[in-house]
This record gives structure tokens, C-alpha cells and sequence, in this order.
């Protein structure tokens, strides 16, 4: 059983403001849901007594002071970037958001 | 937009519909470092010089969790009656937008470290409780400017471009349960509380919730259903940054859905823009439902489990709830519950509280504060803070009145020349030669010449009608530029006519 469908891909797409031709569709619906079936192959070996856990490190609370460390310099930081304009990171259009 | 004039009127709208209102507060903590990062929060500095691997999401950094913001968000939540987490995680909040670099933001999810809370809020009298769903702990984006659009916006822009110093500020958002108080008073109510939760934090000194800085920002829920029935449609009208604009923002979504439904419409489900200038909201993008965010747990974070003795350690540094430090404060000014209330709501309590703490008598601080300042800071646009006169400036007006060295009428420009940048309230009186005239021998010419320029007046004085004796001090001030001492002039007069 297909545990992606072509129709979450199509909406996976909307969000991220691709446009996907239909057979993109299907051959990324295809691509995506065996990768999913490798993820989900660890499920298999999950017996009802193993809880479900998002990490690996038995700790809680690891903080930090509040105290001011050293920043990048900024030239260092938009000279890292593919564009920059007026001291910032210049992107893309950006698609979609009044409408 | 010609909607406009099809709107009814808020009393129209509420005859037929309830509205339910929801208020989903940010509040940047004003911690000396971001949230994840040891990166300076200091506001104003030149773009993209406050940043970091960890806030610019390069491959291989890992977010640590700042201390005094947890402590903050502790606290926050323990000041509006909420339990506190026993355990609780960070979540990733995925999208496609270019304001994080990490292209998710780290929040907290369906585990906030704060829920379940209340707080009370009091109009015309009458208090209502506000239940709090939760308070969580996230960060804040980076700034988009868009370029080459129409008024900035994203709509028409050909490129945007991204200051990441903003990216990464702890934020706490404060989330109520639906607030169904009656219509009437519903709008007001909105903006009580978030006056109230201004204060609280204020007091709680986590930050200074400037509105008008984005300090504190407000997105308001609302919606319409008839009475009884299930919830409406909700919308969100975004970025509703002051106090005015909460209450007048909901009054303007329960006029335009009630027109909405009323005219067979139904409401969509959207985020909407708030435009001051207009009073109006106009429709912004539909909203993505929040299984579009695909948030799982922060795996770069450890889990945050407060210690009971922490949680009791950080309650008992609460300060005093801010009804009662009003109440207690309202007695030591000797206000009436009318003046309270309009030093509240012009936002100038601390300020009134500090130059009274300075020396200044409580009637005088609220006087300048209420009066020529509010009066200046509005006309730009700006908050009491910013209008250009300080506590310290504002006292020593006060104490060169209490000294006699200025009558109301100098005061008043001496203050006018510290608000239009002119320097500090003796450099004005100084550089204007605003002093009073009190001493008798040039005082006594000026009462001398004006007795000789009207006998008739000092005719009837002396034939004892005091009343007469304001015609004199009118000609006095009046040759004396307004710097005359009132009191002193009239002695000299009847001391000469008498």
C-alpha cells in the first residue's frame, strides 16, 4: 500500500510553490513513497514494549547563560550568500503569499 | 473598496450575530542573546551583523537553549495562572518562506511549557475572565523588505531581501481560549487585555513590551454565530501592533462578517491585513492548516523538564499582580478611578510611577505626561518613550515650578523647547529666557505702569472690587511676555490700591 499519495505530492507542491507537470507528480508520488517504505521498514522491528522516542540522549535541561558571544561579520555572512544587496541576503520573488 | 458602504453598523451587527473573539500574542523577550544562540538582541544595529552558524542555519550548528528565556517563559506562564510543564520538547515548524534560513522555526507544539491559566480584566467596572490556553516558547524571523512593488509589499515585488539579526529572538506567544463575553462589550474587552497582559509582562520585567517597536504584537481571531449555535468560521487579522487598533481591528471583522453571512456569504478561513490608515482588513493568504507544517520533535534540543523547586523558586519572584499595585498606587496619587484609568490606558503608568519616584508630585507627573507630551508623541506618531522629554526632564520642570522659578504658563514652554530638541529643561529656560519675573523692583515697574495706563480699573480696586484686579495681571503678563509671577503681581497691586 502506497503510503504517499499522487494527491499529497500535488499539495506538498502547492505549498512549496512548485509547479509539477503530472507526470512529475507520479514519478515523485513513486519516489517519495519508497522512501517512505525504507523509513518505514524500522516500525517493523518496533515491539509494543519499546515507547517512541525523538531522542537518543537520556538528558534533560542542557542550557546556556545569557551571555553575548562574538557574531559573524556581516561582510563574512553575505559574502557566504549567492546574492546580497544593501547589507542583506537578496532572494527570489516570492511566490504566492497575497493571493 | 466600496464593501465599505454596504457595512452596518457594530450595533446592527451584534443585534443578530455573537461574536467569539481569540488573541494570539508575541512577545519579544528583551533576554541579552537569542533564543538557541549567544547572538546579541541589541535593536538598531546595521543589518545581518548579529548573526551566527546557529541562526543562519549552517550545516553542522547546534541551537542551545538560553536559560533566562525559559526562566522567562516560566515565569510568564506562572503570572497568568498556568501549570507549568513537567516535561515538555521544542517541535520544527516547516515552511516555505525565506524569513528563517533554517527554512523551519523552532517552536513548541502540542507540549508548551505553559497551559491552563486565566487572567481577569476589568471594563466599565465590570471584570471578565480571560482563560489562557497556553503560553509556549519559539523565536522570532528575520525582515523582509520586498523591493521594487508598490508600498512594499510582497504583491508586484521583484526580489526581497533578509536582515537575520531578528532571527532567533526568543518570543513567548500567549494563546487564549475562546473569549465569549457580551457583544457590546466585546471589542473593548480585546483591548483590555491586551493592556493588560502589556502591564503584566512589564511588571514582570521580561520585557518591555513596546507595541510600536514589535516588542509585543497581536494577531486577533474572530467570529460571528447566532446565539447558541456552534462556532463560526474564524478569521486571523494579523500584525495588530497598538493598543486602539486591537479594539478597533475587531470591531471591523464583526461588522464585515456580519455583513458577509448576512448578505448568504460564507467566511473563509484566512489570515487578514490590518491597515491603520483605513480602519479596515483586507483578505491575506488562506490559511495552511497546521498538519501543512509537518512539526515533529526538535531533535537538536533536549527535552526542558523544570524542577519542581525551580518552578516554586521562579513563582516566588513574581511581583505584585498589577490590579493591585494599581490600586495601591491610585491611593498613594490620590487619583479618581477616571484619572487611573486614563494614565493606564495612555500607557504612561511606569513613567508616571518613575518621575514620581524622582521627586515630581503625582498630579504634575500626570499633567505633562497626559497633557503636551501625549499631545507631541501623537502628532508623530510615536510613544510617550519616544517623544523626545525624559523622567528626569519632566521632574525638573516640576521642581523649577515648586521652587517658584516658573509659573505654569513658562512650564509649559520650557517643555514645549525639551520635546522640539532644544536640550534639557534648564538649557531651554536658558537659551529662551524663560524666568519667572517675581522680584519687586522689575516686577513693581510693570505694576506701576499698568496702574498709570488704566485708572479707571485701579479706581474701582481701590473702591474694593477685587474682581477688577485681573485686568491689571492681564496688562502685566502681557508686557511681561507671560513671565510675570501671577501671585506676586496681585500683592504688589493691592498693596499699592489699598
Amino acid at each position: 500500500m502506497p503510503s504517499i499519495s499522487r494527491e499529497e505530492v500535488a499539495h506538498l507542491a502547492r505549498l512549496a510553490r512548485l509547479d509539477l507537470a503530472p507526470d512529475e507528480l507520479d514519478h515523485l508520488a513513486g519516489q517519495l513513497d519508497q522512501i517512505l517504505g525504507a523509513v518505514a521498514q524500522v516500525t517493523e522491528v518496533a515491539a509494543d514494549d519499546i515507547p517512541p522516542t525523538s531522542h537518543a540522549l537520556p538528558l534533560t535541561n542542557v542550557f546556556r547563560e545569557d551571555e553575548p558571544k562574538v557574531c559573524l561579520p556581516a561582510e563574512a555572512v553575505l559574502g557566504a550568500a549567492p546574492a546580497a544587496e544593501d547589507g542583506r541576503f537578496r532572494v527570489p520573488q516570492i511566490l504566492g503569499e497575497e493571493g | 473598496m466600496t464593501v465599505t458602504t454596504a457595512l452596518p453598523s457594530f450595533d446592527e451587527a451584534i443585534a443578530t450575530y455573537e461574536p467569539v473573539m481569540g488573541m494570539e500574542v508575541h512577545v519579544e523577550l528583551g533576554t541579552a542573546t537569542k533564543m538557541f544562540c549567544g547572538c546579541s538582541t541589541a535593536f538598531g544595529a546595521e543589518p545581518n551583523s548579529q548573526t551566527c552558524p546557529t541562526c543562519l542555519g549552517l550545516p553542522g550548528s547546534l541551537p542551545v537553549v538560553n536559560k533566562i528565556a525559559v526562566e522567562s517563559a516560566i515565569r510568564i506562564g506562572l503570572a497568568l495562572n498556568c501549570s507549568i510543564a513537567e516535561w515538555c520538547r521544542f517541535a520544527r515548524k516547516n515552511y516555505f518562506y525565506p524569513d528563517m534560513p533554517k527554512n523551519f522555526q523552532t517552536s513548541q507544539y502540542d507540549e508548551p511549557i505553559a497551559f491552563d491559566g486565566y487572567m481577569d480584566v476589568t471594563v466599565d467596572g465590570v471584570e471578565y475572565r480571560i482563560g489562557i490556553e497556553r503560553a509556549h516558547m519559539e523565536e522570532d524571523t528575520g525582515k523582509s523588505l520586498h523591493v521594487g512593488g508598490a508600498t512594499g509589499r510582497i504583491h508586484g515585488a521583484s526580489h526581497s531581501l533578509l536582515d537575520y539579526n531578528r532571527s532567533g529572538i526568543p518570543l513567548i506567544e500567549i494563546v487564549t481560549k475562546p473569549i465569549e463575553v457580551p457583544a457590546e462589550v466585546a471589542p473593548a474587552v480585546a483591548r483590555a487585555y491586551v493592556t493588560e497582559l502589556r502591564e503584566l509582562i512589564r511588571a514582570l520585567g521580561v520585557s518591555e513590551a513596546r507595541m510600536e517597536l514589535g516588542q509585543m504584537r497581536c494577531d486577533a481571531n474572530v467570529s460571528l454565530r447566532l446565539p447558541d449555535a456552534p462556532f463560526g468560521t474564524r478569521t486571523e487579522t494579523k500584525n495588530v501592533n497598538s493598543l486602539r487598533s486591537v479594539e478597533r481591528a475587531v470591531t471591523y471583522e464583526i461588522r464585515r462578517q456580519a455583513a458577509v453571512i448576512s448578505s448568504g456569504g460564507t467566511i473563509v478561513q484566512e489570515t487578514r491585513h490590518w491597515h491603520e490608515d483605513t480602519g479596515e482588513t483586507t483578505s491575506g493568504r488562506v490559511k495552511e492548516e497546521a498538519e501543512d507544517y509537518r512539526y515533529f520533535p526538535e531533535p537538536d534540543l533536549v527535552p526542558i523538564a523544570p524542577a519542581r523547586e525551580w518552578v516554586d523558586e521562579l513563582r516566588a519572584t513574581l511581583p505584585e499582580p498589577p490590579a493591585v499595585r494599581r490600586a495601591r498606587l491610585q491611593e498613594a496619587w490620590g487619583f479618581t478611578d477616571l484619572e487611573m484609568r486614563d494614565v493606564v490606558n495612555a500607557g504612561a503608568l511606569s513613567l508616571v510611577f518613575d518621575t514620581v519616584a524622582e521627586g515630581a508630585s503625582a498630579g504634575g507627573a500626570k499633567k505633562w505626561w497626559l497633557g503636551e507630551v501625549a499631545r507631541v508623541a501623537n502628532e508623530r506618531g510615536v510613544s510617550l518613550e519616544d517623544a523626545g522629554i525624559s523622567v528626569a526632564d519632566v521632574t525638573r520642570v516640576e521642581a523649577l515650578i515648586a521652587e517658584g522659578s516658573l509659573n505654569d504658563k513658562l512650564a509649559r514652554q520650557v517643555v514645549e523647547g525639551v520635546l522640539a530638541g532644544e536640550g534639557t529643561p534648564d538649557e531651554v529656560v536658558a537659551a529662551r529666557g524663560l524666568v519667572l519675573v517675581n522680584d519687586d523692583a522689575a516686577l513693581g515697574a510693570a505694576v506701576d505702569d499698568a496702574i498709570a495706563a488704566q485708572p479707571d480699573v485701579a479706581e474701582k480696586i481701590r473702591g474694593g472690587n477685587l474682581g477688577a484686579v485681573g485686568a491689571l495681571i492681564g496688562a502685566i503678563m502681557k508686557a511681561t511676555k507671560g513671565q510675570a509671577d501671577a501671585k506676586r503681581a496681585r500683592a504688589l497691586i493691592l498693596e499699592r490700591l489699598q
